[in-house]
């Protein structure tokens, strides 16, 4: 099953970025359940204007679910919350170099943890005003 | 990188004199063992002698008994539809349990869609199958009761006996599937009635492509693949004399191993174990902890997911797998594990460790050494582990 891997998906296995948690995150995702075997939880911290300046995760999860949490970190880093909910699952697969078609799955875990976050720190927003 | 492989329950290194001996029957001693000329007396002799090493390792009753196969799957696969056809007149109902290996469990379902009606008896959380479940599931229609001698992922020994003379007070066949257990840990096929049994070459440092069936002599069993007279007239196709020849010699040295090897992987096994335990905190040990295959260890790491860990064990050299098949790549849990009633969450984290007789100690301790960081750094990434705390 390995062997099905890319190079770019192994690598981000290897040495995932952005492991953790933020304490004071503007918004946490949590997505899957361990009967499936994935779960992923995604913490973004958005700024004033709207961007979000860092974000961190924790999962559950087979070697695809882990790199693909690592890379949905990796590519909403900086960008506004309009442009992250644009991230798609096929972006998160492609920037991995591809995902075997049996793993795609976790890519769209990713994408899903990546807006359930954002759609706690919208709501929490709104609570706000 | 030192490379240590602890995957034996999938496959085993074939053992070099094994190879040695195979050799001369792909280049000199090529004849066909049916034909009638020298070129073919010669591999028939050599054909025979295998068949003698098996029938000595099993303590069958006569060469006859023998049928070599492709393998183990093939062995299952014989056994059970080869009854099922023999005995149509007299029932169609297969009693079975739900941990079998898939060689049993997708044979048995094919049967299902063939008007057959199969009972899957539960096991309990070591293993064992429920003996009262197998009595009470025969009828007046039940034809085999088939039920493995060791379980492929987790090794717990099942009670063949007692299942063996169920099936003998009830007049029904019994057929086991033996292939992880042959070679690793005695048997007594009278003492324990079995009708049919199952095994593999490569499972016990034989080569790949070769199994037999045990068939105790006045059973009833249709043939599966038809051609020639091969085999009894039980199963057509030039014999693979070279794997043969390979698979006689594996279970003629298993024969004199047995009680060295169970017991040097005993100690090791249980010293792996002890290890673990005592470097890693919440692991469950899946399968009985003593009527068990000597060789395998299978372990659940809590919080975790089983592929995550192979992976990062592959990087460091070392070769195990999942409890669960997951080489299909989906995300079943391990329905071995599932039937025990592991909790869903915790068959994901498991992990077989199968020992084979060239595993030293230091291997156990480069795993030792390797496992604890592995299993840290995954556990400090899952969002299960903080929860558990």
């Amino acid at each position: 099953m390995e062997g099905q891997y890319s190079e770019k998906v192994m690598e981000h296995f290897r040495n995932p970025r952005n492991v953790g948690e933020i304490p004071d995150a503007s918004g946490i995702g949590n997505v899957g359940n361990p009967v499936c075997g994935d779960i992923m939880r995604l913490y973004i911290k958005v700024d004033e204007n709207e961007i979000i300046t860092d974000a961190k995760f924790k999962t559950f999860g087979c070697g695809a679910a882990i790199a693909t949490s690592s890379m949905v970190t990796e590519l909403v880093k900086g960008k506004t919350i309009e442009d992250a909910l644009k991230v798609s699952n096929h972006a998160v697969a492609e920037a991995l170099g591809g995902l075997p078609k049996i793993k795609m799955h976790c890519s769209v875990l990713a994408e899903q943890a990546l807006r359930s976050a954002i759609d706690d720190y919208l709501a929490k927003k709104k609570a706000k005003v | 990188m030192r490379k240590v492989y602890m995957d034996n329950n999938a496959t085993t290194r074939t053992r070099p004199e094994v190879v040695e001996a195979m050799l001369p029957y792909f280049s000199e001693i090529y004849g066909n063992a049916s034909s009638i000329h020298q070129f073919g007396r010669s591999a028939r002799t050599a054909v025979d002698q295998a068949r003698q090493s098996i029938v000595s390792l099993l303590d069958a009753s006569s060469p006859e008994e023998i049928i070599f196969t492709s393998g183990g799957t093939e062995a299952d696969n014989l056994a059970i539809k080869g009854v099922v056809a023999a005995l149509r007149s007299k029932g169609n109902h297969i009693i079975t349990s739900s941990i079998e290996h898939h060689a049993v469990l997708n044979t048995c379902k094919f049967l299902e869609k063939e008007r057959c009606r199969v009972t899957y008896v539960n096991v309990d959380g070591y293993g064992f199958v429920n003996l009262e479940e197998i009595k009470r599931a025969i009828t007046d229609k039940t034809i085999l009761i088939t039920i493995m001698h060791a379980n492929n992922e987790v090794g717990t020994i099942e009670p063949i006996e007692e299942i063996g003379s169920i099936a003998k007070e009830r007049g029904v066949y019994f057929h086991t599937d033996a292939v992880q257990s042959t070679g690793k840990i005695p048997l007594d096929l009278k003492k324990m009635n079995i009708d049919l049994l199952s095994l593999s070459g490569h499972k016990l440092y034989g080569p790949k492509g070769v199994g037999a069936l045990y068939i105790r002599k006045g059973t009833k069993i249709t043939p599966q693949m038809l051609g020639g007279h091969h085999e009894m007239g039980k199963r057509a196709g030039t014999e693979n004399v070279p794997g043969i020849v390979g698979l006689g010699l594996a279970c003629e040295l298993a024969q004199k191993e047995i009680a060295v090897d169970s017991k040097k992987l005993t100690e090791l096994r249980d010293y792996f174990y002890k290890g673990i335990t005592s470097k890693i905190e919440d692991v469950r040990l899946n399968g009985h902890p003593t009527s068990r295959l000597p060789n395998t260890l299978n372990v659940g790491f809590k919080y975790l997911e089983g592929e995550s860990i192979i992976l990062n064990l592959d990087m460091e050299g070392i070769g195990v797998s999942t409890g669960s098949a997951c080489t299909s790549g989906s995300l079943e849990p391990s329905h071995v594990l599932t039937a025990m009633g592991v909790d869903p969450a915790e068959t994901q984290g498991s992990v077989r460790f199968s020992l084979g007789r060239d595993n030293t100690k230091e291997d156990v301790d480069y795993v030792l050494a390797v496992l604890p960081p592995i299993i840290k750094r995954l556990r400090d990434m899952s969002p299960l582990f903080e929860k558990g705390k």
